[in-house]
């Protein structure tokens, strides 16, 4: 029982570390951007392609799917995103399916549809007790380095002076450019940093739960439960929102095999129809 | 592809009317704009001419027939009431299940698989109507891909009723009204089609042109405003979205007679987004568009996937993103001066 | 209260109250407005004039206190019920059918009224009484020549006026004025003023305006918002002579302006 809960934790984490990108360009910045699975599986392709051809071993594949993944999203935000920023949810959507859509077709050209298989390190494969419970080291792991990740967000978003600049930006564009702040660059490296941890996420999950090409879609979901069930104030939500999703799943796929994919479908809706400023938002501002 | 570009043409003036000299009757006027037009008659000669003209296209024409028509009841939603739905296939897949378990059960009569097939998704259109009153566009967005998610899990998981993956097999639907029956050319098929698809475009025509669909249209400019009108909103909502799945079950209940097959693939994502696709492809809020859509959208697949078969998602994507960038008005209306000036040369 | 002068009172509301979280933004506000006066509401930026406007067209639902309509209780009624209780409204920023034209905007406000609204096997225009009505409203109200134009292409002015048309249309009792001449050019102006001396007299205005100009000769009484309660209230002589209001109001406007 405990270990179901600690697996669900491991995959909210994971989870929160994949779509706390979309955390921001959909919270904060309201931009549908429904192919942000599509920069998840670059980072999960990035360390197959690393590992398989290049002999990278698996931990220091990591860093690099992040770097890459960064790369990537700076690129699409300088070429692609930034002229969609004022545009109507539906050409953000028509847009980011057509990404979605693009993204599944290249890498199964590229890469063959099927499933990838990453080989973790033997150290991180086997289990240890923890106060009677058995637990995984590589969930162990993902569980630290994530809840790591989350800490330096909050206190990057909170505490920097890039984090008030991004909210400031957000906020009000043009009254920020009037206070000096470079809005363009902002979300250039707002992007790329979302980015960046969804493809870090990427090749994290993909001994957890796989990957292949329809990756993006069949995540597409998760990520925007994550961010709309949590609300769009902050990440704090987004966090609980994911670890709540991580737990349901995993529970659900061990506890009542036949209906986990209805619990959570269920559940999202009725939260969207009970709060749809999101579960965890602070009132109605 | 000419025809659909002057049906374009015919449409824009509506839009903009400021061509219209001062004198006219504003009787006329209102009444004008539900008149028929003439590239409206061209249209549907040229779809009941294919009959006769292309008998080796029929299957592909009855593709394009009920895509027409499945867009067709996406535009209800989208062009004239604003709401933007990432689900639309899961009524789709209702009409076509119920159809196929219909037939197979022993009720073999195509048109009462129709009507039963439109029913049900009609009912569960109404009911999950109400989920998509509140919210912003993306809550509707996550609400309709939820509902669709769950019907897609439901006939995966009912696999012994619905074939789950391997699909329903040994769809045998007998002659239309007992004296039609289908061929393998798809003769019987497209013209069926066809024949359903004008019958219930007629009514969407007359119902965008009413009252109601006037009020659909006030209600996607500016629903505060319609508010402080006296509409009720909630209900117009729920009546258009019913109407829509009503017609979506009945696209797929033609697929499934049509093609005496189907499978969880009519529930995929995929389909809602080639809806969308097509719709902006053709056009929002003009009936034709759907129509339209799904003569280049299917003409496209075919052509392109004679090239390049395992990558058509891949073109279609690209298409998806230049077609934003470049700005969906903007493209419609370069492609239009195009033709004019095509069309201006060859006079 | 005899039901002779419940009767004459077209629109009251009873210790009206609207909290924001902490932030109350009306207070404990009561007023009652004769039946054919014209009425107005003014105050400082900030008072709560839109949201006391929201409350009374059912926007908003208010914390504590009622609003009576013809001496119904509509405090809980959605904003459809009362515009179909008599009550109707223009909007200071105008909240038009950009893609509509104005016989379009005036004929669904005229189907809306007559129960016609949600036929939909009827064609558009078949309706005479329907018709003829909208055009013969828009005709007086000046937008005869631009009735079959896109709204959105219309100047701002014609707009202003279609803000007024499409409320009346409604038939109201009740018609709440929000700032009509409000961003309106000085030579476009006179048009929406005369309008505005034109309503029917039977109906019942109330006119939310910052513009003393337009009050004063407008008006007959005035009701005085600040910080969210009612300040003061009397005819327009005994405001203009009032020396508090000239002190929290009247002399701050002359510093706005």
């Amino acid at each position: 029982m405990l270990t179901i809960l600690f697996d669900g934790v491991a995959y909210g984490m994971l989870l929160f570390i994949l779509a706390c990108g979309l955390a921001v360009t959909l919270g904060l910045m309201n931009f549908v951007n429904l192919a942000h699975g599509a920069f998840a599986m670059a980072g999960g392709y990035v360390t197959v392609v690393l590992m398989q051809r290049f002999g990278v071993p698996f931990l220091a594949c990591l860093p690099l799917a992040f770097v890459a993944t960064a790369l990537l999203g700076a690129l699409a935000e300088r070429t692609l995103y930034a002229r969609l920023y004022s545009r109507s949810h539906l050409d953000q959507v028509l847009f980011s399916i057509g990404i979605v859509f693009m993204s599944i077709a290249a890498v199964d050209f590229l890469m063959g549809s099927q499933q990838q298989i990453v080989q973790i390190p033997a150290f991180l494969r086997g289990r240890v007790e923890i106060l009677g419970v058995g637990v995984g080291v590589y969930r162990l792991l993902i569980i630290g380095l994530c809840g790591v990740l989350t800490l330096l967000l909050q206190w990057a978003l909170a505490s920097t002076r890039f984090g008030s600049q991004l909210r400031a930006a957000v906020d009000d564009a043009r009254a920020a450019r009037g206070l000096g702040i470079e809005v363009g660059r902002i979300f250039v490296v707002t992007f790329a940093v979302g980015s960046g941890l969804a493809g870090l996420g990427g090749a994290l999950s993909a001994e957890i739960v796989g990957l292949d090409p329809t990756f993006p879609l069949k995540f597409m979901l998760y990520f925007l439960i994550v961010v709309t069930v949590g609300g769009t104030s902050g990440l704090t939500g987004p966090l609980l929102a994911a670890l709540l999703l991580g737990v349901t799943d995993v529970a659900g796929k061990y506890l009542v095999p036949g209906l986990g994919a209805f619990i959570i479908y269920f559940v999202m809706i009725a939260i969207l129809m009970l709060r749809p400023q999101g579960l965890f938002a602070r009132g109605s501002a | 592809m000419s025809d659909a570009s002057t049906l374009n043409g015919a449409a824009a003036p509506s839009g903009t009317p400021s061509g219209t000299p001062a004198s006219t009757a504003p009787r006329d006027f209102l009444i004008g704009k539900s008149r028929w037009k003439p590239a409206e008659f061209a249209f549907w000669a040229v779809a009941v001419g294919a009959l006769f003209a292309l008998p080796d296209r029929h299957l592909l024409l009855n593709e394009i027939a009920i895509l027409g028509l499945f867009t067709l009841s996406l535009d209800l939603i989208l062009g004239f009431a604003g709401i933007v739905s990432l689900g639309h296939a899961a009524f789709l897949g209702i009409g076509a299940y119920a159809a196929g378990l219909l037939t197979k059960h022993g009720v073999s009569e195509p048109l009462t698989g129709l009507l039963a097939a439109g029913a049900l998704a009609g009912a569960v259109g109404f009911l999950s109507s109400f989920l998509i009153l509140r919210g912003t566009d993306l809550t509707r967005l996550m609400v309709t891909l939820g509902v669709a998610l769950i019907f897609h899990e439901l006939a995966n998981r009912l696999d012994w009723i619905t074939g789950g993956a391997d699909g329903l097999l040994g769809v045998a639907p007998g002659p239309i009204a007992g004296l039609f029956e289908f061929d393998i050319f798809g003769t019987t098929a497209y013209a069926y089609s066809l024949a359903v698809l004008f019958v219930l475009f007629l009514l969407a025509r007359r119902i965008v042109h009413s009252p109601f669909g006037l009020s659909l249209r006030a209600l996607k400019d500016n629903r505060l405003r319609a508010g402080s009108l006296g509409i009720a909103s909630a209900r117009r909502i729920v009546a258009v979205y019913t109407l829509a799945a009503v017609y979506a079950g009945i696209a797929g209940a033609l697929l499934t007679q049509t093609t005496q097959f189907v499978s969880l693939e009519i529930l995929d994502f995929a389909r809602s987004a080639d809806a969308l696709l097509v719709l902006v492809i053709g056009g929002t809020g003009y009936l034709y568009g759907g129509l339209v859509g799904a003569v280049a959208f299917t003409l496209l697949k075919d052509g392109l996937s004679a090239i390049t078969p395992a990558y058509w998602l891949f073109w279609m994507g690209l298409f998806l993103v230049v077609l934003v960038l470049v700005g969906r008005d903007r493209m419609v209306e370069r492609v239009r001066g195009l033709l004019a000036r095509a069309v201006g040369r060859r006079a | 209260m005899t039901v002779a002068s419940e009767s004459s009172i077209a629109l009251e509301t009873r210790g009206l109250t609207k909290d924001f979280g902490g932030f109350r933004a009306n207070s404990d506000v009561s007023i009652a407005v004769r039946r054919g006066s014209r009425h107005a509401l003014i105050g400082p930026n900030g008072a709560g004039k839109t949201t006391f406007v929201n409350l009374l067209t059912g926007v908003l639902s208010a914390t504590a206190g009622s609003v009576l309509l013809g001496g119904e209780d509509v405090t809980r009624a959605s904003p459809q019920a009362r515009v179909r209780k008599g009550m109707a409204r223009t909007f200071q920023i105008n909240q038009l059918f950009a893609d509509l034209t104005p016989l379009e905007t005036v004929a669904l406000a005229v189907s809306e009224r007559l129960g016609t609204g949600a036929q939909w096997w009827r064609r558009l225009g078949t309706r005479s009484e329907v018709v003829d009505e909208a055009a013969e409203l828009l005709t007086r109200m000046r937008l005869g020549d631009v009735m079959t134009r896109r709204t959105a292409q219309l100047p701002y002015g014609k707009q202003r006026l279609l803000e007024m048309a499409a409320a009346l249309a409604c038939r109201p009792q009740v018609l709440l004025l929000d700032e009509p001449a409000a961003g309106v050019p000085e030579d476009e102006r006179h048009e929406i003023l005369d309008m505005v001396e034109a309503l029917p007299a039977e109906v019942t205005v109330v006119l939310i305006e910052h513009d003393m100009e337009l009050v004063f000769s407008f008006a007959d009484r005035i009701s005085v918002l600040v910080q969210g309660a009612l300040f003061t209230e009397g005819t327009v002589d005994e405001i203009a002579r009032d020396p508090r209001v000239r002190t929290v109001y009247l002399g701050e406007e002359v510093v706005h302006a």
